[in-house]
């Protein structure tokens, strides 16, 4: 018996040994070598124009199959629950009182009982469909891309159907998953090993040379451990030395999707674990703007560091999110002003996201880190836009909130996004009462202002 | 979030819902989905923090109000039904079935009859007021405001404003004006 089992165990042996090679060898020549030279043999794009194809077939046979049964349809896009004009609260307080007033002439009594409807109807509104938290959470989808998270009308439709997810299941959990995680190994090691002995290297011209090398090569690996798809337009924007990048943000994945077409100085805190370790690695290559903890809150500390860096022309630039967390890549919101307040030029970049292949959004407080790259390499594929737009400057009489205002409209009308004045820390923050403060002022302007006419009248 | 719209909600209670409130079977489904996502603790039903937490809700001087409207008498958690029923208030009215009473009528008269007695005091009215106004009018104005609102309103003399009285001052208003929340099929 034991010897009947040792000719198929040399045979599984070698099975084993020449598939590790084949699949090391390809590998090597189709992912890592072209990240090495920055060239593209173009799998990537013919992959996704496939998929392309395949999702639009899926959705038209939901679409039938659903017609079939007489089931409606649920289509998030074409559904939206009510229309809401900006309109000024004083207008809209006019309004209503005009239409119940006996009186012809335009001038406002000074409180009519009929207020308390604008009221009610901007929150009865607001219930229903509000700017700001639907920000917080994964976009819905118009055509399902064989992907159960983001599917809202998977009901057994067609067996062609189900044998496609499940077989785009397999695809993704049995051959990409381990491949990507492979990459992304691979990247990350290489990126700690290369710039720790960079490292040892004294100060000069070849350790710049050699460290921007290193991190774009490791960054490269990585994008093509997420299969990402990036087009980059407008070149010849991109950040110089002594500049600051912002970007809006949509997930830790923005960094390398940026660091690998140009090298940035990061900033952020420094991080306990792996990445940590990361972090103390690059720094030994080249200057990045790592904060402990404690000095975070310290804002001229920030504000002198950040300064400090972009006054020596020789460093990088510096790589800033200003929106300060993760927002769902269909708005930009407020930018905070700290990065706006230095003085120096500042490289708007937009990145859109396209959500078909694969979501990109971190939702922080459903998913932490880990699972959250699982869920991203197990995707079809990340593809992605990037907009470089031209430098701005502050202008004269332009004060820093109103500098970084102008940018987020930049960005925002390039990425097609909607441009939100509200805090992306309301994800986790309550409103600041300033707010309501305002609306209050404005609706006491209404009944006092009326009071000063009446009396001098 | 969206993945649990359509499976959760059976066809049965979008029916017994739609006959309720009127809202047609898209609409239900949407705002089944935005309750959905507002129900953070995804227990089936909406509480009080949950409301809070819309931003625009949270800067609306009635915002406080407004959300209690949706909880019945002493309780602190809401479900889809009852949700809907109150939204259903604010549905603008089909042609044949307007009547006299309008029911978002009825909902404003909540929003200032705290206690529910059917009738709004002048304390009542006073504290609506300093709700919308902040610390921006005097007492004594906003008095003088409260006063003479109630004499212009008060037919029978008692001081305060009764639902009727509500409804008489209100008449005039156009009703596309009142609650013009613009539905969308």
């Amino acid at each position: 018996m034991f010897l009947s089992l040792c000719p198929f165990d040399n045979l599984v042996c070698i099975l084993l040994g020449i598939s590790f090679t084949v699949w090391f060898t390809l590998l090597l020549v189709f992912i890592i070598v072209p990240a090495i030279f920055g060239v593209s043999f173009g799998i990537r794009r013919l992959y996704m124009k496939t998929l392309l194809k395949i999702f639009e077939w899926a959705t038209l046979r939901i679409e039938r199959g659903a017609k079939e049964k007489n089931h409606p349809l649920y289509k998030p896009y074409s559904n939206a629950i009510i229309a809401r004009e900006p309109t000024s609260l004083e207008q809209e307080i006019k309004e209503i009182r005009r239409s119940g007033s006996n009186r012809d002439f335009d001038s406002a009594s000074e409180f009519e009982m009929s207020d308390i409807f604008y009221f009610a109807r901007r929150g009865v509104e607001s219930i229903m469909d509000d700017e700001v938290t639907k920000r917080f959470s994964a976009e819905e989808l118009e055509s399902w891309n064989l992907l159960t998270r983001s599917n809202y009308n998977f009901h057994y439709i067609s067996l062609r159907l189900t044998v496609l997810w499940g077989l785009g299941l397999l695809i993704r959990y049995g051959f990409l998953l381990p491949l990507r995680v492979t990459l992304a190994f691979t990247g990350v090691g290489l990126l700690v090993f290369l710039t720790s002995v960079i490292g040892l290297l004294p100060n000069g011209r070849m350790k710049n040379f050699l460290s921007e090398k290193v991190h774009l090569m490791c960054y490269r690996i990585c994008v093509r451990a997420l299969t990402a798809i990036i087009t980059y337009h407008d070149s010849e924007n991109k950040p110089k030395n002594g500049g600051i990048c912002v970007a809006n943000h949509t997930s830790p994945i923005d960094v390398i999707i940026l660091a690998s077409d140009g090298c940035y100085a990061m900033v952020g805190q420094i991080h306990g674990g792996l990445m940590g370790v990361i972090q103390r690695s690059m720094v030994k290559a080249c200057p990045h703007i790592w904060f402990e903890r404690s000095e975070v809150k310290d804002r001229h500390l920030v504000a002198k560091r950040l300064s400090d860096h972009v006054e020596d022309k020789s460093k990088l630039p510096i790589l800033i999110f200003p929106e300060g967390t993760c927002i769902n890549n269909t708005s930009v919101m407020m930018f905070k002003k700290g990065s706006f307040e230095i003085g120096a030029t500042v490289y708007p970049v937009a990145i859109k996201y396209d959500p078909r292949f694969g979501d990109a959004f971190w939702n922080s407080s459903k998913f932490g880190m880990v699972n959250y790259l699982l869920r991203m390499m197990s995707s079809w594929a990340i593809v992605c836009s990037v907009w470089y737009l031209p430098p701005m400057s502050r202008e004269e009489g332009e004060d820093a909130v109103q500098f970084a205002n102008r940018v987020k409209a930049a960005i925002a009308r390039q990425g097609g996004l909607v441009d939100l004045l509200w805090d992306g820390g309301l994800k986790r923050g309550k409103v600041k009462d300033t707010f309501k403060e305002e609306q209050q002022k404005l609706y006491s302007k209404m009944l006092v202002g009326t009071q000063e006419d009446r009396s001098r009248s | 979030m969206g993945s649990r719209a359509s499976t959760l909600l059976r066809e049965e209670e979008i029916e017994e819902i739609k006959k309720e409130t009127g809202f047609s079977h898209s609409q239900i489904t949407r705002l089944y989905s935005r309750f959905t996502s507002l129900d953070k603790g995804e227990n089936g039903t909406l509480s009080r923090e949950d409301f809070q937490r819309i931003p625009e809700l949270a800067i609306n001087p009635l915002g406080d109000r407004i959300i209690n409207a949706f909880f019945p008498e002493g309780e602190d958690q809401v479900n889809f039904r009852g949700f809907m029923r109150t939204l259903a208030h604010f549905r603008p009215i089909e042609d044949n079935e307007k009547n006299k009473n309008y029911s978002g009528d009825f909902i404003a008269f909540r929003l200032y009859d705290l206690d529910r007695d059917d009738k709004i005091s002048r304390d009542e009215l006073l504290q609506v007021l300093r709700m919308m106004v902040g610390v921006n009018i005097s007492d004594e104005q906003l008095g003088s405001i409260a006063d003479r609102t109630i004499q212009e309103a008060d037919t029978n003399g008692d001081n305060s404003i009764s639902f009727n009285e509500f409804i008489k001052v209100l008449e005039k208003v156009d009703v596309e004006q009142k609650m013009s929340i613009r539905f969308l099929h």
